[in-house]
């Protein structure tokens, strides 16, 4: 790829996690208000990842993610209007008010479904790439899950059908440390999820998923060789969540996780990373910065405003989409 | 072991209305499965077949021999991962495929059952009816010859539990062909149960494509006296005990709904209707069973016209054992059947 075009892909990653760092932070700020009443799993602080990840994807491919979702969807291009007016369980929702914070989707868009069942994404995921093979389309699919997921037998399954079968899909771990209050170490005895497509002849690989830049690259690559037929691959990004599992509040208060760990994490903010990345070599200035702020602040007010005055699924909505009709 | 030489089907012969089109073609109902499915893979590329030896050279009990052969890369074997292969049909399902699952036993469904419960059967209604499942599970059930605990359940009314799965049981080679051909036809996740000792079973089966629409019950036997509502294989236990029930005088009408999910409750109605008497059989266990079910539905329909208390046959809450004479306690069959019409008249003993 050209240098200009990575240049360029950049500022659109950083844009993209500013603008999954401020729509999580509206949705922090809104949610005690007791209006979105919905169970939201935040990704502050893991927003690298979604961006540099599917900067490589196109309508075409699909993304499978999981009840942490929200940044996975607004860097594979959904509609944010349609994302706030399903927190708010609205008619004009994604999913008509069905799927809540953690069922979002949109098949426009390639995001199919939406599971939060831990590792239930990933035979799905596994599927829709052997559907791409049996087709013979291009496109790949790519799936999120966490280093909860690594614990669930779903995940080995997969990796070994989505070796056997050569399928083009790219599994992903968000490896957080944490599933829910629960640290890697009481779960796993080793710290090497990447290496665990190995027995199956998978090709792992980790990386710093706070830098964007590195993630990027490393995804850049991976797709360019499942989009060549010699996937599937692993990849492993190490990060934090700022906030607690579920919930808009900071969970090292309850004492689920030292405050130290956190604050060193902070220390590490990915947006502030790449930030500082694009300010010292010129691409951004301080005044660009602070305009695309405003474009996005813009964005989400109008987002909010929308699902806000849209109203709620009539009664009898209840009984649509439990079967589907052609 | 005997799996292929139980010859039930001839009990039925001539003993309740048959399929029609008696096209003067007949096939069993393992040669009408094979034959739904390799007319559904010629007609639509979307189609593909995945499960544990569905391209070995049994081919499932004869239902898919030698399909690989015809069909490339179509009808594959995989690892034995219920739960991860549930998964993958579902994602090739919403992802534009029509993936046909095959299960050898039902027994082994409960170890894909997130992929089912939580997924197959939600991913519409979650996704606001934007995303479907077009999916078709072969679920086959076995029974007798010591296959005790773990090889004979019919858990038909778990999958009846769950919004957004449909469940189908066809109990004649027409129904078989018709209605595997409809399942993988339909948009939704459709679990097609399978009894074992129906595969031998003969009947007159269209060469061409046709549809047996899911939903729709069938009367397999006329009568006046008692309506018994019976469920796959207890179709055939019921023609047995029709026989011997017209023998003392009563004469019972048969309903197969073939479909558990959605249940033609209208065709049992307008029967207990006229009959006033109903007796449900179905082959898995009492207690929240596909029989409780099904009366729990319509008992609120029919109270008015009932003479007598509804009878239900269904397995005793027990695990399947496997000595020959336990099992012959366990099971139910047209004995049952006739004890249970004897008892909503009333009668003890002939």
């Amino acid at each position: 790829m050209p240098k200009q075009d990575r240049g360029r892909d950049l500022i659109r990653i950083y844009e993209m996690m500013l603008k999954i760092r401020l729509f999580e932070e509206r949705v922090i700020s809104l949610y005690p208000k007791e209006e979105m009443k919905t169970p939201v799993h935040l990704c502050v602080g893991q927003e690298a990842i979604a961006a540099g990840v599917c900067r490589n994807l196109t309508d075409k491919d699909y993304v499978f993610t999981n009840h942490r979702c929200h940044g996975h969807c607004l860097a594979k291009g959904m509609s944010m209007s349609s994302i706030m007016a399903e927190l708010y369980g609205k008619r004009a929702g994604c999913c008509k008010g069905k799927s809540g914070s953690m069922h979002l989707s949109d098949p426009d868009k390639g995001i199919l479904a939406t599971s939060a069942i831990v590792a239930g994404n990933i035979p799905i995921a596994v599927g829709a790439a052997l559907s791409l093979k049996l087709r013979r389309r291009g496109g790949i699919a790519a799936v999120f899950f966490g280093d909860g997921a690594a614990d669930e037998g779903a995940f080995y399954e997969s990796l070994n059908f989505a070796s056997l079968k050569k399928l083009p899909v790219l599994f992903i771990c968000e490896n957080n440390f944490y599933a829910t209050n629960s640290r890697q170490e009481t779960r796993q005895p080793l710290d090497n999820i990447f290496k665990r497509g190995g027995i199956f002849g998978i090709k792992g690989f980790r990386c710093d998923g706070n830098d964007a830049v590195k993630v990027f690259d490393l995804s850049r690559g991976l797709v360019e060789k499942i989009r060549k037929g010699s996937g599937p691959y692993l990849m492993e990004c190490r990060t934090y969540r700022w906030k607690g599992h579920v919930g808009p509040d900071c969970d090292f208060e309850k004492g689920c996780r030292p405050k130290y760990e956190h604050d060193a994490w902070v220390k590490r903010c990915p947006v502030r990373k790449l930030e500082g990345i694009l300010l010292k070599k010129g691409a951004l200035t301080g005044k660009g910065i602070e305009n695309m702020r405003r474009r996005i602040t813009r964005e989400i007010t109008k987002a909010e405003k929308f699902a806000k005055k849209s109203r709620f699924p009539a009664s009898s909505e209840l009984y649509d989409d439990v079967y589907w009709k052609e | 072991m005997p799996w292929t030489n139980v010859a039930v089907g001839r009990a039925l012969k001539g003993r309740y209305s048959a399929d029609k089109p008696a096209s003067g073609r007949t096939l069993n109902y393992r040669e009408a499965l094979r034959e739904a499915l390799y007319q559904a893979l010629k007609r639509d590329s979307r189609v593909f077949i995945l499960g544990e030896g569905v391209d070995d050279s049994a081919g499932v009990f004869g239902s898919t021999v030698g399909l690989h052969k015809d069909f490339p890369g179509r009808v594959f074997d995989t690892p034995i991962a219920e739960n991860g292969l549930t998964g993958f049909a579902v994602g090739a399902a919403l992802a534009g495929m029509r993936p046909v699952l095959v299960h050898m036993r039902m027994d082994f469904l409960p170890l894909s059952f997130d992929q089912i419960l939580n997924h197959a059967a939600k991913l519409c209604y979650m996704s606001g009816g934007m995303s479907n499942v077009p999916l078709v599970i072969r679920a086959v059930i076995g029974r007798g010859w010591g296959s005790a605990a773990q090889h004979s359940q019919s858990l038909q009314a778990m999958f009846m539990h769950m919004p957004g799965i449909k469940v189908v049981a066809p109990s004649s080679a027409y129904d078989a062909k018709g209605l595997l051909l409809s399942s993988i036809a339909d948009g939704n996740p459709v679990i097609f149960i399978e009894h074992r000792w129906l595969y031998d079973m003969k009947g007159g089966v269209p060469e061409k494509e046709y549809f047996v629409p899911i939903g729709k019950g069938v009367i397999r036997r006329p009568g006046k006296d008692a309506t018994v509502v019976a469920v796959s294989l207890m179709v055939n236990e019921a023609a047995k005990a029709a026989k011997e029930l017209k023998d003392g005088g009563i004469d019972i009408e048969i309903i197969d709904p073939r479909s558990l999910v959605p249940f033609d409750e209208k065709i049992v109605v307008d029967s207990v209707k006229k009959t006033g008497r109903l007796v449900i059989a179905d082959m898995g266990w009492r207690s929240g069973g596909a029989a409780e079910i099904i009366l729990g539905r319509i008992h609120g329909k029919i109270r008015r016209y009932l003479k007598a208390d509804v009878q239900i046959v269904a397995l005793p809450d027990t695990p399947t054992p496997a000595c020959p004479r336990l099992e012959k306690a366990f099971y139910k069959g047209s004995g049952d059947i006739v004890k249970a019409v004897r008892k909503a008249y009333g009668l003890r003993k002939k």
